[in-house]
């Protein structure tokens, strides 16, 4: 029997605020907590809440045939505790019924991988930590932002203890082969890896309420006969979506959750298709052959690399200098600045400064910024606070200065002594005149 | 073609544009050209085209001229002596009043017949546009073309009187409409002549789509009449790719151009303060002259930034391009701006240029930071942000370059070529009808 395996992840970038050079020292609230709020708040009613119910009515329905996987970032997390704590609660609820898996990933669904693995492990660590805390559950398999993947990055995650990792199932890596099998890293055979079936993910993704797809309008039935004929042989399928396809990029009028609903009523009675996870997926699947990816591979754009985040000179010589203040940052132990850099890290913020036209599903995130390099401005202004910032944690004033400061101060407050003493002289003449 | 002015005498960017395209039909080819501006120096740049002054055009011959077309004709020129002596006051007029018919006008010319002219904007403008006119007929009998082109205001007379006169169509180029001047104040009397040029012509050549609005909408033209081409860029000459050596350290921030409320001089001298808050080693220049140059110069010392603002008056030619290869930014904060061809030239010089939304030339680029021109905040950051982050203004530098060399005057004059065409088209059709 062929097995599905559902993928579903959460993630809302921090929208910058816009952050003007004169800023630079002198204000480090760095994000617009206004729109941020008012978009959470939004997407939780039009999305999230009514998401998590139907997987939690799905899972009280069906029991232990139920069965899917959530990458939930860390920061996005914590957004919903700030904002819409009843979201965490569902989560939280969600990951206790067992038929959850949490996937492993970057706290702040950022390009660590990119830059180094110091660097990933950070970000792996504070997301492992913000699931446990939430599910109990430890992470083993990790996806990236935007299923960002190469045999290095692969390296790492298993350095790292993952067991496996999600990419994408794209044409120019796979050629002949079918995303529908089980694959190995060449560097660290253990690491397996799960690839997207683009075609199917897609089609719910980006084009289910597109009345100019052939496709349109896509049924539970139609898609259900998609899966069981997918062309390709397959063991599994790997369908990966973010969670706002349902009710955000497509709204509830479109239908999208009557479909789910249906769609995994069909699959809960066919007896043809089994739902599951990821990680019971690994264990029960023999890899078929080792997968060589040299390249950064994503499902971005036409190309499917990583030049969505890391394409020009500007994304470039924002990362170097994001990532080479890792060490001074870490050192600190500062909290906020701590927090302020892992969230800087965050993938999109890099995205806002490409040139792409953002290709599907991402065009549903639109860039706030008019332009790339409105978007670079802005960040490399929130950058280089950051910078002062950290920098000024080490540099205190020199003993020197804290004594000629000191000094100051005497010489003021003896000045100050000597005006008050006149004018009480001066006082007590005028009564003595009386 | 009619313009008032054609390089090297020019005060702003019409001669220029005008200059360009006739180059630009040279190019082409096909097309015989013959420039009239209302006084012919000798030293024009003219390769390819022959250009008329208007100065040069006896209009004493017109009498012989004048007996066929006496009943059509409403203005007459005569130069014939008005003194009859040995008359009283009363039969003076009676004898003047038989003469020349209702509404004669009356011309100063020279010995030779030729009406003078200054050629420029002085307090006798509307006279000598009057005058343009009348010269322009003149010369419409006396040579065999197609189709008038006149541009901008001061000429539509002209090309309205060689239309009449010829029976040929007639094209308007608005390079500018009083609106953007005058930034509200319009000037009726233009407003007036503009827009009986709009009316008569077959066709109106907009030099953007923002001007092509104004022209539909502040007009009333049908949309039809009126078509976008936008304006090129010049390429470099050897002589002037030759680098610049710069005498100071710092960095060049430049505005180039009249210091009019059209150009929004105030706004860069506003931004430079800003910036100058928050850098030392920054000076801006402001290459132009205009009426707002007294009070630019008092704003920037009530701002006390006089120590690192320059004003170096109107630049011609090789100085206006070794300004622009010596900045290392170059703004037009404009108002009101058609087009704009000097961000073009700074482009070409290798130089990032910032300009603001309202202008033309915004349409048309892809490699220049836009701003809105009121927000001086965005300005001084997009200069802060190009003079602090080196990979930015690379980029512009570089990708800017070849983007405004593929503007070329050949592709505009092709445009122009296909109103042209078009118009004939239309001329014939309508005359084959009746």
């Amino acid at each position: 029997m062929k097995s599905l395996c559902l993928i579903f992840r959460v993630h809302q970038p921090l929208p910058l605020r816009k952050y003007r050079f004169f800023d630079i020292g002198a204000d480090h609230g760095y994000y617009d907590d206004y729109t941020l709020e008012n978009h959470m708040k939004k997407l939780a009613v039009e999305c999230y809440l009514p998401a998590t119910d139907l997987l939690l009515n799905q899972v009280s329905r069906y029991g232990g045939a139920m069965k899917a996987a959530i990458y939930l970032s860390g920061s996005t997390l914590e957004l919903f505790n700030r904002y819409t704590p009843g979201v965490t609660a569902r989560f939280r609820e969600l990951a206790s019924t067992g038929q959850i898996e949490f996937l492993g990933g970057t706290w702040s669904h950022s390009l660590a991988c990119l830059a180094s693995e110091q660097a990933l492990a950070l970000q792996a660590g504070n997301h492992q930590a913000a699931i446990r805390d939430l599910t109990g559950q430890t992470t083993e398999v990790f996806l990236n932002p935007g299923l960002l993947y190469s045999d290095e990055i692969g390296q790492m995650a298993a350095n790292l203890g993952y067991k496996g990792i999600i990419t994408e199932g794209a044409r120019h890596i796979l050629g002949w082969k079918s995303p529908g099998f089980l694959y190995c890293n060449p560097l660290q055979p253990r690491l397996k890896v799960l690839m997207r079936h683009y075609k199917l993910s897609e089609d719910l993704e980006c084009r289910f309420s597109d009345p100019h797809w052939e496709g349109f309008p896509l049924t539970a039935d139609k898609y259900f006969g998609w899966l069981l004929n997918g062309g390709q042989p397959a063991e599994s399928i790997h369908l990966c979506l973010d969670l706002e396809t349902f009710g955000h990029y497509h709204p509830a009028s479109s239908g999208i959750f009557r479909f789910l609903d249906h769609l995994l009523y069909l699959i809960n009675h066919s007896g043809e298709i089994s739902l599951s996870t990821p990680s019971e997926i690994l264990n029960s699947l023999q890899p078929v052959s080792m997968i060589n990816v040299p390249n950064p591979l994503s499902q971005a754009g036409e190309e499917r690399d990583a030049s969505l985040w890391i394409g020009n000179d500007l994304q470039n010589e924002a990362l170097n200098l994001l990532y080479g203040i890792a060490d001074m940052v870490t050192a600190t132990q500062d909290p906020r600045i701590l927090c302020d850099w892992h969230q800087l890290q965050d993938s999109d913020h890099f995205r806002f400064m490409s040139e792409n036209t953002p290709a599907p599903p991402l065009h549903h995130r639109k860039s706030p910024y008019n332009s790339p390099y409105e978007a670079f401005l802005n960040y490399m202004n929130i950058l280089n606070d950051l910078t002062i910032r950290v920098k000024s944690h080490f540099s205190g004033p020199s003993p020197e200065e804290i004594i000629r400061n000191l000094k100051n101060r005497v010489n003021d407050l003896e000045k100050e002594i000597e005006k008050s003493k006149e004018e009480i002289h001066r006082l007590r003449k005028r009564k003595k005149g009386h | 073609m009619f313009g008032w002015e054609f390089p090297p005498h020019i005060s702003g960017g019409l001669g220029t544009a005008c200059c360009g395209l006739t180059r630009g039909l040279t190019e082409v080819g096909g097309v015989s050209l013959l420039f009239v501006v209302p006084r012919a120096w000798g030293d024009e740049e003219t390769a390819g085209i022959s250009l008329m002054g208007a100065n040069q055009i006896p209009v004493v011959y017109t009498r012989s001229v004048e007996k066929e077309t006496w009943e059509t004709v409403t203005e007459q020129i005569r130069v014939n002596s008005p003194l009859l002596p040995y008359q009283s006051p009363e039969e003076f007029w009676a004898l003047k009043s038989r003469s020349y018919p209702k509404g004669t006008r009356f011309v100063e010319v020279t010995e030779a017949g030729t009406i003078p002219f200054t050629g420029s904007y002085g307090p006798t403008l509307f006279e000598e546009i009057r005058r343009y006119a009348l010269v322009a007929g003149q010369i419409a009998i006396s040579n065999d073309f197609e189709v008038i082109h006149a541009h901008d205001w001061m000429a539509y007379p002209a090309g309205i009187e060689a239309s009449r006169r010829s029976g040929k169509p007639l094209v308007i180029h608005v390079h500018a409409t009083e609106f953007d001047r005058s930034g509200g104040n319009i000037n009726s009397i233009v407003y007036n002549i503009e827009r009986e040029g709009m009316e008569a012509a077959g066709r109106i050549i907009a030099v953007s789509n923002l001007t092509r609005h104004t022209i539909i909408e502040k007009y009333r033209i049908p949309p039809r009449k009126v078509v976008t081409v936008y304006n090129a860029a010049e390429p470099l000459t050897e002589e002037e790719k030759k680098g610049i050596k710069k005498g100071i350290t710092e960095k060049i921030v430049t505005f180039m151009g009249r210091i009019t409320y059209q150009k929004g001089p105030e706004y860069f001298v506003e931004a430079a303060a800003l910036v100058l808050s928050r850098m030392e080693n920054v000076r801006f220049v402001m290459a132009g002259s205009g009426d707002m140059m007294e009070a630019m110069i008092g704003h920037a010392a009530r701002l006390g930034i006089t120590g690192h603002f320059h004003f170096t008056g109107f630049l011609r030619g090789d100085d206006a391009y070794r300004m622009l290869r010596m900045s290392d930014v170059f703004v037009m904060p404009s108002v009101s701006e058609p087009f704009g061809i000097v961000p073009l030239e700074a482009m070409l010089a290798n130089v990032p240029v910032i300009i603001s939304r309202q202008s033309g030339v915004a349409e048309v680029l892809r490699y220049a930071i836009k701003t809105d021109f009121w927000d001086t905040y965005a300005l001084a950051d997009a200069i802060y942000g190009l003079l602090n982050y080196p990979v930015l203004a690379h980029l512009f530098t570089e990708r800017g370059k070849v983007e405004a060399g593929n503007l070329k005057w050949k592709n505009a004059a092709e445009e122009v070529l296909k109103v042209y065409r078009s118009l004939l088209e239309e001329t014939f059709t309508k005359t084959d009808r009746t």
